[in-house]
């Protein structure tokens, strides 16, 4: 064969290596539903679960409570299906948590409780959130 | 109300969409064109509309500033992105704080280039500027802030909107129209540091000179002169690896020194977007050298060229579009743009795409194979290593999109970035670098010395023998036994050792053909400061103290963090660390106060100094007002050894708004050594106490310099004073007010409290004070002018403690020193190009 047919079919296998292991490696969203039953069927990968923050009828953020240690904290979160679920985190709260339109944790179910490693926030679009003004 | 202010920008805006238009027009009659007289008025023409539309940007700049400078926080973007309190060279930066402003600062730098441009190429003037103000005009749409008749939407986002069109539906506005806001909202926390100012014009300058090369690639294309595109794209293609490059890399020194995950770069999305162009220019700089040496490379040339450009717009549209949404934490506010983003992205693909499909037959190339000993097949499998290392990154980068498309089609696109985005980007990339590594040391061999079989393994076998010998040391010595990482050592010392050796003849030859040598030992500096930094970055503050700091944290948190109480020592990384209290920082010059020598006052930003104070060279008497940074805090860390001893200052900011526990958000300090730095930031600290925190109140009955014991601590009462007035209060004539000053002596210095008692319309009224270092606050209960003796009241709580977390990043300034010798590098190649350009055209043997 000729050198550029192998070279072309070695950087044709690599590509293909790298898209089976994006596939493979990617995450996937799912709701707080799907996310138990992956773990009640032993399944112990990372998944992305989106949702806001509860709130009660004024707009407020409800649910959040701090951890005996002061550092850690739980929230309330509502996912897509309109679940409520109480995910943990043991570390401090993320910047500007309370004012993100949408939070994303990273985690899994451990029994009852949602443990999340990470939390992504996606911050609220200017023309938005901001009523307030500083008068 | 300052209207005309943002008119004018307004008009500027429009203006310089519309010269671009005209310019682009112009340009491409002059390309066109075949009598010459013609091609003279329209280049005349193009010249004078792209003038035109220079100035208008400038307009559009001077406007932006002249509306943030002056504070007319009626405009949303000075509202938004500034305060009165940020000094002038945070106000430059607000300028790029917004999403329209740093489109702005594109079009900028690119209109400068294309005054550069038209003043250095006279015969690729029309056509490369035909690209260019195409390409103005896109950008000028981003930011043109129309409503069309007939379209429902906007075309752009205007940044001279006033903030009143900006909010439409806030209720201040339908009462008080004109309302002016007294204050902005100012910068973000986190963004307040010098490399605000610095980053952004050079990441943007690296974006904006993505176009030079890709220009020229259309314009060659264009008129068919397939071969001579190369020499003038090829200093600015070097250019623009190397502003790109040091854009990026300055983002991943700010994230190190700013936030606190300890690392420089995190695999985010938007990190990645930029990345991969990047390593795609720089495959495209090593064909486009070969290809001058002979004519193989030029077709991969032009496809390389033209994706660095159309990757540059992909990024674009990853970034802004909204379409990251959560998979990014820096996912910007969605203005909208994304259906303007993808026309820009998807023009100049398909456009690029079809010219080259076009003019595909007639691009040269030879027929004969390159011979494995040949320069060019190495500089080729090089090239297809870097792009296949950016096709990595590209495609789960890319997941969002994937998604989109796949509910395009109907089904259900719920692919999520990998959990571990550090973790799964490393295990790839890592041996792609270690391919970089090799390659860059056995290319040059191929490169610079006669390309024989017998030859070639004489050239090698010293620099492998001298890289075998280092190697060894360095592995023992860093105690280096993880399998990927000692292959990565292996590779980043080869190229090293390898590059010095043709760097060693070529000095001798010619020292300004030695910018690739040069630049390759910068790479593979950076390889091996990177894995020393990265893959042995250790946790240093492992808790030593024997206790959990808290049991309801994970176990690594409880694991990797020291808790430190005030005053108290203890051993970390070999030195003696303590936590020494919490400073501030002075608005107007250099140094700390700390926070226990001065009194809060209701304005977080002054404070009231309580004794005599020496900060930054400038001295505070008692009762002077003392400005600070309010929103800062930062915590003295001292660490002793021997005889020195060092202080960091990593500083928090703690947000008392949400929601009853308060949010902390830290940056690092660091300690910078030769082998290592040591990185710290506080995990969490004391929080500013509650009522239930205090102990209950003791009382004792002192006299005036008898020592009495305040929470282990021995205080005395020095003196007892009457003052007149009392801040906060107002005292009548009938009302006393009396002032304790009492001296408490902390482990290393000596404290003050002055608390205050009153009486007040006949009523008694006592203001205590509180030391905050030593847990302590003091009462001035009772007087009792009969015995000349005074009730103290005593009330104390847990010593101030800061919890902390510090890892030890060694060699990390090996990847920052090789950083500088790749921009060397860069900077020599760029140099020897642009003297071969010149010398070509005069000359004449260059296409002028």
């Amino acid at each position: 064969m000729k050198k550029s047919h192998i070279l072309v079919l070695v950087v044709i296998a690599a590509a293909i290596a790298i898209i089976v292991s994006t596939a493979g490696d990617a995450s996937t969203y799912v709701d707080f539903e799907q996310a138990l039953a992956l773990s009640t069927s032993g399944s112990t990968k990372e998944i992305h679960v989106v949702g806001e923050l509860k709130k009660d009828a004024h707009g407020n953020i409800i649910g959040i409570e701090e951890g005996s240690d002061r550092v850690s904290f739980s929230f309330i979160m509502i996912d897509d299906k309109g679940k409520e679920q109480k995910v943990f985190y043991n570390q401090p709260m993320p910047p500007d948590f309370t004012r993100s339109e949408k939070v994303v944790v990273v985690g899994s179910y451990d029994q009852d409780n949602f443990k999340a490693s990470k939390i992504l926030l996606k911050c609220p679009s200017k023309y938005q959130d901001e009523k307030k003004l500083n008068v | 109300m300052h209207y005309f202010v943002g008119d004018l920008g307004h008009l500027f805006v429009i203006t310089s969409f519309i010269t671009s238009l005209v310019t682009a027009f112009a340009y491409y009659k002059a390309t066109t064109s075949t009598s010459l007289e013609k091609k003279r008025l329209w280049l005349q023409n193009g010249k004078t509309g792209f003038y035109l539309h220079a100035t208008a940007v400038l307009g559009i700049c001077v406007t932006l500033f002249v509306i943030i400078g002056n504070h007319y926080f009626e405009y949303h973007y000075a509202y938004n992105y500034s305060d009165l309190k940020l000094p002038t060279y945070y106000l430059i930066s607000t300028f790029w704080n917004g999403q329209e402003g740093s489109f702005m600062l594109w079009m900028f730098w690119q209109a400068l280039l294309g005054l550069i441009l038209i003043q250095t190429n006279k015969f690729w003037e029309a056509p490369v500027m035909t690209v260019f103000a195409i390409v103005q005009a896109f950008l000028a749409s981003m930011i043109l802030g129309v409503v069309v008749p007939g379209l429902h939407s906007r075309i752009g986002s205007s940044p001279f909107i006033l903030l009143r069109d900006a909010m439409p539906e806030a209720p201040i506005f339908s009462a008080q129209p004109e309302f002016v806001p007294k204050d902005g909202n100012g910068l973000n926390a986190l963004l307040q540091n010098y490399w605000m100012v610095i980053h952004p014009p050079t990441l943007f300058l690296g974006f904006a000179t993505t176009l030079v090369p890709f220009s020229f690639c259309i314009a060659g294309l264009w008129l068919k002169k397939y071969r001579d595109w190369v020499r003038p794209a090829l200093p600015w293609a070097l250019f623009s690896g190397a502003i790109l490059g040091l854009g990026i890399l300055m983002g991943g020194y700010w994230a190190y020194e700013t936030l606190t995950f300890g690392g420089y770069w995190n695999w985010d999305p938007v990190e990645n977007a930029v990345y991969v162009p990047w390593l795609i220019l720089i495959a495209a700089i090593h064909t486009m050298i070969t290809y001058k040496n002979s004519e193989t490379a030029l077709k991969a040339s032009v496809i390389l060229v033209i994706s660095v450009f159309v990757l540059i717009l992909y990024s674009t549209f990853l970034t802004r579009s909204g379409i990251l949404g959560t998979a990014s934490v820096h996912s910007f506010t969605d203005l909208g743009l994304s259906g303007q983003l993808l026309i820009y992205l998807l023009f100049f693909l398909i456009a690029a795409t079809i010219l080259a499909i076009v003019r595909w037959k007639e691009i040269p190339t030879t027929e004969k194979e390159a011979s494995v000993y040949s320069r060019e097949f190495w500089i080729f499998i090089g090239a297809i290593t870097l792009c296949l290392m950016g096709f990595q990154v590209l495609m789960p980068t890319s997941i969002p999109v994937w998604n989109k498309i796949i509910s395009m089609l109907g089904f259900n696109g719920n692919f999520a970035p990998p959990a571990d985005q550090v973790g799964f980007y490393s295990k790839f990339q890592l041996w792609f670098a270690v391919a970089v590594g090799a390659l860059s040391g056995v290319g040059q061999f191929f490169w610079w010395k006669k390309a024989d079989k017998q030859k070639l393994k004489q050239h090698l076998i010293p620099p492998l023998l001298v890289a075998l010998i280092l190697f060894a040391v360095v592995i023992t010595f860093g105690k280096i036994y993880t399998p990927s990482y000692i292959v990565l050592t292996l590779s980043g010392i080869f190229t090293v050792v390898a590059n010095a050796f043709i760097l060693i003849s070529l000095i001798r030859l010619s020292p300004g053909l030695s910018g690739g040598a040069v630049a390759h030992i910068g790479v593979g500096m950076m390889l091996i400061g990177i894995m020393f930094s990265s893959g042995y970055s250790k946790v240093v503050s492992l808790n030593n103290t024997g206790r959990l700091i808290s049991e309801g944290l994970s176990e690594e948190f409880n694991r990797d963090n020291l808790f430190l109480f005030i005053n108290e020592p203890r051993k970390m990384w070999g030195y003696e660390i303590e936590y020494l209290g919490e400073r501030l920082e002075p608005r107007l010059h250099s140094g700390y106060v700390k926070k226990s020598e001065v009194f809060e006052t209701g304005d977080p930003d002054k404070v009231v100094a309580k004794i005599n104070i020496v900060a930054g060279g400038k001295s505070y008497a008692p009762n002077d007002t003392i400005q600070v940074k309010g929103e800062n805090t930062y915590y003295e860390i001292q660490l002793r050894r021997g005889k020195q001893s060092y202080s960091l200052y990593p500083r928090a900011q703690i947000n008392l708004e949400m929601g009853g526990s308060a949010g902390l958000v830290p940056s690092p300090d660091i300690y910078r050594t030769v082998a290592a730095d040591l990185y710290t930031h506080v995990s969490t600290a004391m929080k500013p106490a509650s009522e239930d925190d205090w102990s209950k109140l003791e009382e004792v009955k002192v006299n005036k310099g008898q020592e009495f014991f305040a929470n282990d601590y021995v205080a005395t009462v020095e003196s007892v004073e009457r003052v007149l007035t009392v801040e906060g209060v107002e005292l009548s004539g009938e009302d006393v007010a009396v002032k304790a000053r009492i001296r408490v002596q902390g482990e290393h210095r000596d404290y003050f409290a002055e608390p205050i008692f009153l009486i007040k319309n006949k009523l008694v009224g006592r203001i205590p004070d509180e030391i905050k270092d030593l847990g302590l606050r003091l009462v001035l209960m009772n007087i009792h002018p009969e015995t000349n003796n005074f009730t103290i009241g005593i009330r104390s709580r847990q010593k101030d403690f800061v919890v902390i977390k510090a890892l030890e990043k060694p060699f990390i300034n090996v990847l920052w020193i090789g950083t500088l010798v790749l921009m060397s590098g860069f900077g020599i190649a760029m140099t020897r190009r642009v003297r071969e350009f010149r010398k070509m055209k005069e000359k004449g043997q260059e296409v002028v």
